[in-house]
């Protein structure tokens, strides 16, 4: 039989707010447990709630972003369930009035269409603290550190139909979220995470079938994985005649495994009621224009201006635009380096290479922009060899040295470009190889000739000191010898 | 000296007729010798209140007083007070000592008040007669002649006791159905609830907070004023406090009242009411005529739903209050637990009484999946009616006027069978709460030896008038002036 996927996400965005949502405690990310959680933080007996207006402001420059309503007038409610990283016993969430209502964002697809996201709503609220059950020898600890970082939930409809488009979707809320600098982006410490809402039913069917929610997968890479993994385990149990129960599960990335975390059954009767310590927030015109005049450059403005500025293509535009630290990074380097193609080939090449491999991200990155930019000048100006322009990169990456023309100098890497140079030189191997060149001339094949110019090169490198260009040598070679 | 008002002593202070490390001392006896008596206050801070007394000296000597400097008082054992412990009341918090004040504690500490102790209450404030302390009853210092032992009111039954056993000679309390002007009644005081938001919360446990206001208790409607002075104004740790300037309460104590136009819901005067409680209102009433009011009778039509509406929202907001108290963090937790789910189900059913799990029960129930638009919705909406009897009613008259409890102070044990006659002792003051507006309850006369108290009522924020009201029915009468014997 054939299905059709149904795909709905709910992402949890920490806001990169300096304090906490109702507390002055700080937000900042590691820190010995419990040591940034004061009297509210613990829900000490008589402590009280203060909004902080910047998570408000955050929350209206997302709305903003997403093409989404902002609602004049949101409130808070107690979520109730007992649980010890949950100090008060309730999540001061909003449920009836969220601060940002129905929305969208166009994500790109691989075979170059737009696909349109819809998204439901978007809900102010706070995240609890941690319960870590390693170290305690059977017992939890709890750090409340955490506990009351402002969030944003966003909720999408279900219009997703295959893990590429979540996770295309997930990207590109990624990058809107940092672009905006309401969030680190920072997935491995938990600055979004992701819970994705799975149906399957028979292929053009109106009706939807009974979903399961996978909860806190916290990167592309898990959410795609345990997307498809519980597509399948539903297609199994649908093909054998059986039916889905209506559950939350959790997935584990490193067994590609999920088990049931509560069923439908077993859900919480959270007893939802407007918070009585919290008035019913009022947001003017005025602070929506302030919140508007603030917002940066957003991903598809930025794409579009690239595409424009530096006729990128439309897929380099995509990939250099997405990440606003990148976009800065490759902006950077443009600047110096002129030749925006080169430019984006060789971020895209050697530079992501060494960052996935040292997983590094933009931010870390041993080299800037301008040194990058530098050094595709040298290439572009037949200064250096591609293979000379690698040695360069080392040096840079390695902290050696952090001038381009200085490693040039320093290591020897000057092609020689003066054909007559270049010219004699050929003249001379070619004398000293006859054979060789016999043999060349003899061949038929014009793929095997070209692979034989191989042969020559070793030893025109070796007679340049590894200084010739290797793009004039080729040229000279081709034309002496057939020539 | 222990009959003596707030403001008299502040100006036996001034004078250097006394000292206030003498004054401590005096109450600070007075307390040891007669508390055994109502056991109306749960801790007694003897040494920090000898020091502050000291401090409070050496101010004045420098000319840095305050009406309030060197002047004993003592905190209902709601408000936090950093360092000593604060119970509420409760085995909960039985040895619970916060690292942190009250709002209102701070503000009495910046006045150079000398607080000499806790005073006992209804655990979590949830109760009418002082029953159900974990640290026993509180016995009314009224109606002791008589062999039996009466109840003083609640939940703030200590600060009343206290008050009116002259034990001390101002304390602050909190109401929330009726907590401060029920037990003010039935003892003899004079007691202010506030309007909502005029006081801060921060730092007084929470019961209801929709509805829970920090008051005053004293034995004159002047000492409710230079407490308010102190207590009243906005706090930026408490989102519900209303940032409206302060006036000074004192300045219009003494301001006629030719033309005060007083209101009387006639559903406040129904049969609920004893004939010689209902005459006693009256009278004062008719005192408040000479003084050159007018009356007019008007009607709160909503007024009857108030208990039924209170019963759910209360219950439902602290259902959820009482969440922390969970035994993980702070306060009591259960021996040896099992598991997590032991440790929180042992920890609350030991920790807290009775009447406290009866709310948390109908809270939890009201706020359910399937009954929450039958009861909380439906609950809220009769609270919005209720708001507005009061505002029309207001468009009409200056002040309302009634009695602040259907009879005098019952004895010990009598009501504790049924809650819900229990409850219908706030059957008049529990629509002001809902309704956020300010109110009084002022000494008008005795049934059977027993103190009766006037409820008045006022618009939003008008608690200059409502005390003005009272300062002016304390000069022509004195029945806040006796004394229990």
């Amino acid at each position: 039989m054939q299905w059709d996927i149904v795909i709905g996400l709910e992402i949890h965005v920490q806001l990169a707010t300096k304090t906490k949502i109702f507390s002055g405690s700080s937000t900042a990310y590691g820190a010995e447990p419990n040591t940034q959680a004061n009297a509210v933080d613990l829900a000490m007996p008589g402590t009280l709630p203060v909004p902080n207006e910047q998570a408000f402001r955050y929350a209206v420059m997302f709305g903003l972003a997403v093409n989404a309503e902002i609602e004049r007038r949101s409130v808070f409610e107690r979520k109730n369930y007992f649980y010890p990283d949950l100090p008060k016993g309730y999540q001061t969430t909003q449920l009836e009035r969220p601060i940002v209502g129905p929305g969208y964002v166009d994500i790109d697809l691989p075979n170059g269409e737009t696909k349109r996201v819809r998204i439901h709503h978007a809900h102010l609220e706070e995240d609890a603290g941690k319960s870590l059950h390693e170290d305690f020898h059977g017992m939890t600890g709890v750090d409340l550190n955490r506990a009351g970082t402002p969030l944003i939930e966003v909720v999408t409809e279900p219009d997703m139909n295959n893990a590429e488009e979540a996770v295309a979707f997930a990207k590109k809320l990624h990058s809107i979220v940092t672009s905006l600098g309401i969030c680190d982006g920072d997935m491995s410490q938990g600055s979004m995470r992701f819970d994705v809402n799975i149906s399957l039913k028979p292929k053009g069917s109106d009706t939807l079938g009974t979903r399961t929610e996978t909860k806190n997968l916290n990167s592309f890479r898990f959410m795609e994985q345990a997307i498809a993994h519980e597509v399948e385990r539903q297609m199994d149990i649908l093909e054998d005649g059986g039916s889905i129960v209506q559950e939350t599960r959790l997935y584990n990335g490193d067994r590609d495994e999920s088990r049931s975390m509560r069923t439908k059954e077993e859900a919480n009767d959270y007893r939802y009621f407007p918070c009585p310590d919290l008035l019913p927030v009022e947001i003017d015109d005025s602070f929506i224009e302030e919140a508007r005049n603030s917002l940066p450059e957003l991903p598809d403005a930025r794409k579009a201006r690239f595409m424009d500025q530096y006729g990128l293509n439309d897929y380099d535009a995509g990939l250099l635009s997405g990440d606003s630290k990148l976009a800065a990074f490759f902006e950077e380097a443009v600047s110096h380096g002129k030749d925006a193609k080169l430019v984006a080939n060789w971020i895209q090449g050697e530079f992501s290479a060494r960052l996935n491999a040292e997983e590094k991200s933009v931010a870390d990155s041993p080299i800037t922009g301008a040194q990058l930019g530098d050094l595709v000048v040298r290439i572009a100006d037949n200064t250096i060899s591609s293979a000379g322009a690698k040695k360069v990169f080392e040096a840079l990456w390695s902290g050696e040295n952090d001038n381009v023309d200085a490693i040039i100098d320093a290591k020897g890497l000057k092609q020689v470009s003066d054909t007559g140079a270049l010219e004699a030189m050929v003249d001379e191997v070619l004398a000293g190889m006859p054979d060789q060149v016999a043999q060349y001339q003899n061949e038929e094949d014009p793929k095997k000739r070209k692979k034989m110019l191989g042969g020559f090169m070793g030893p025109l490198m070796k007679a340049s000191k590894g200084q010739g260009n290797p793009k004039l040598f080729n040229e000279i070679l081709v034309r002496k010898l057939e020539g | 000296m222990h009959n003596k008002s707030v403001a008299e002593l502040s100006r036996d202070l001034g004078s250097g007729q006394v000292s206030s490390v003498e004054l401590t001392q005096e109450f600070l006896d007075r307390i040891k010798r007669e508390d055994s008596k109502y056991n109306s206050f749960i801790t007694v801070t003897e040494e920090q209140a000898l020091a502050d007394a000291r401090v409070a000296d050496e101010q004045r000597a420098a000319g840095n007083a305050t009406a309030w400097t060197g002047v004993p008082f003592a905190h209902k054992d709601i408000f936090c007070t950093n360092g000593v412990r604060t119970t509420c009341g409760s085995k909960m918090l039985e040895n619970f000592v916060p690292p942190y004040d009250a709002t209102v504690t701070v503000n009495f500490r910046q006045a150079g008040a000398v607080c000499l102790g806790k005073t006992n209450m209804d655990e979590f404030a949830m109760g009418s007669s002082n029953e159900n302390s974990y640290f026993g009853a509180v016995t009314n210092p009224w109606g002791l002649s008589e062999g039996n032992k009466r109840v003083p009111g609640g939940s703030s039954g200590g600060s009343a006791a206290a008050v009116a056993a002259r034990l001390i000679p101002a304390a602050t309390a909190t109401d929330t159905g009726g907590s401060i002007r029920q037990p003010a009644a039935l003892c003899g005081v004079t007691g202010l609830k506030p309007t909502y938001g005029r006081v801060s919360r921060y730092g007084m446990i929470a019961f209801a907070s929709s509805l829970d206001q920090g008051g005053t208790m004293a034995r004159t409607a002047e000492d409710n004023a230079l407490m308010l002075n102190v207590m009243a104004g906005f706090d930026p740790k408490d989102s519900t406090s209303i940032d409206r300037e302060v006036p000074d309460y004192t300045a219009t104590l003494n301001e006629p009242l030719k033309g005060l136009k007083i209101g009387l819901p006639k559903e406040y005067f129904s049969d609920q009411l004893s004939p010689a409680m209902e005459q006693q209102v009256r009278n004062a009433v008719k005192e408040y005529e000479k003084l050159g009011a007018t009356v007019k009778e008007v009607s709160l039509p909503n007024a009857k739903l108030a208990i039924a509406a209170y019963y759910v929202i209360a219950p439902a907001e602290a259902s959820a209050n009482l969440s922390r108290f969970d035994g993980v963090r702070y306060g009591y937790r259960c021996e040896d637990p099992k598991d997590l789910m032991d440790l929180y189900t042992r920890s609350r059913a030991e920790g807290f009484g009775e009447e406290v799990k009866r709310r948390i029960l109908v809270g939890t129930y009201a706020l359910s999946a399937g009954y929450f638009d039958a009861y909380y919705l439906k609950a809220q909406k009769v609270r919005r009616l209720i708001q507005q009897d009061f505002i029309n009613a207001f468009k009409e008259v200056d002040v309302l006027m009634s009695p602040t409890t259907p009879s005098p102070a019952f004895i010990q044990g009598e009501k504790t069978s049924d809650p819900v006659t229990m409850y219908l002792e706030d059957v008049f003051t529990i629509a002001i709460n809902l309704a956020g507006v300010p109110a009084m309850s002022v000494p008008a006369g005795f049934v059977d030896g027993l103190p009766v108290g006037l409820q008045i009522i006022g618009d939003y924020f008008s608690e200059a008038r409502l005390l003005n009201a009272a300062h002016q029915f304390q000069q022509v009468t004195d029945w806040h002036q006796r004394e229990p014997q």
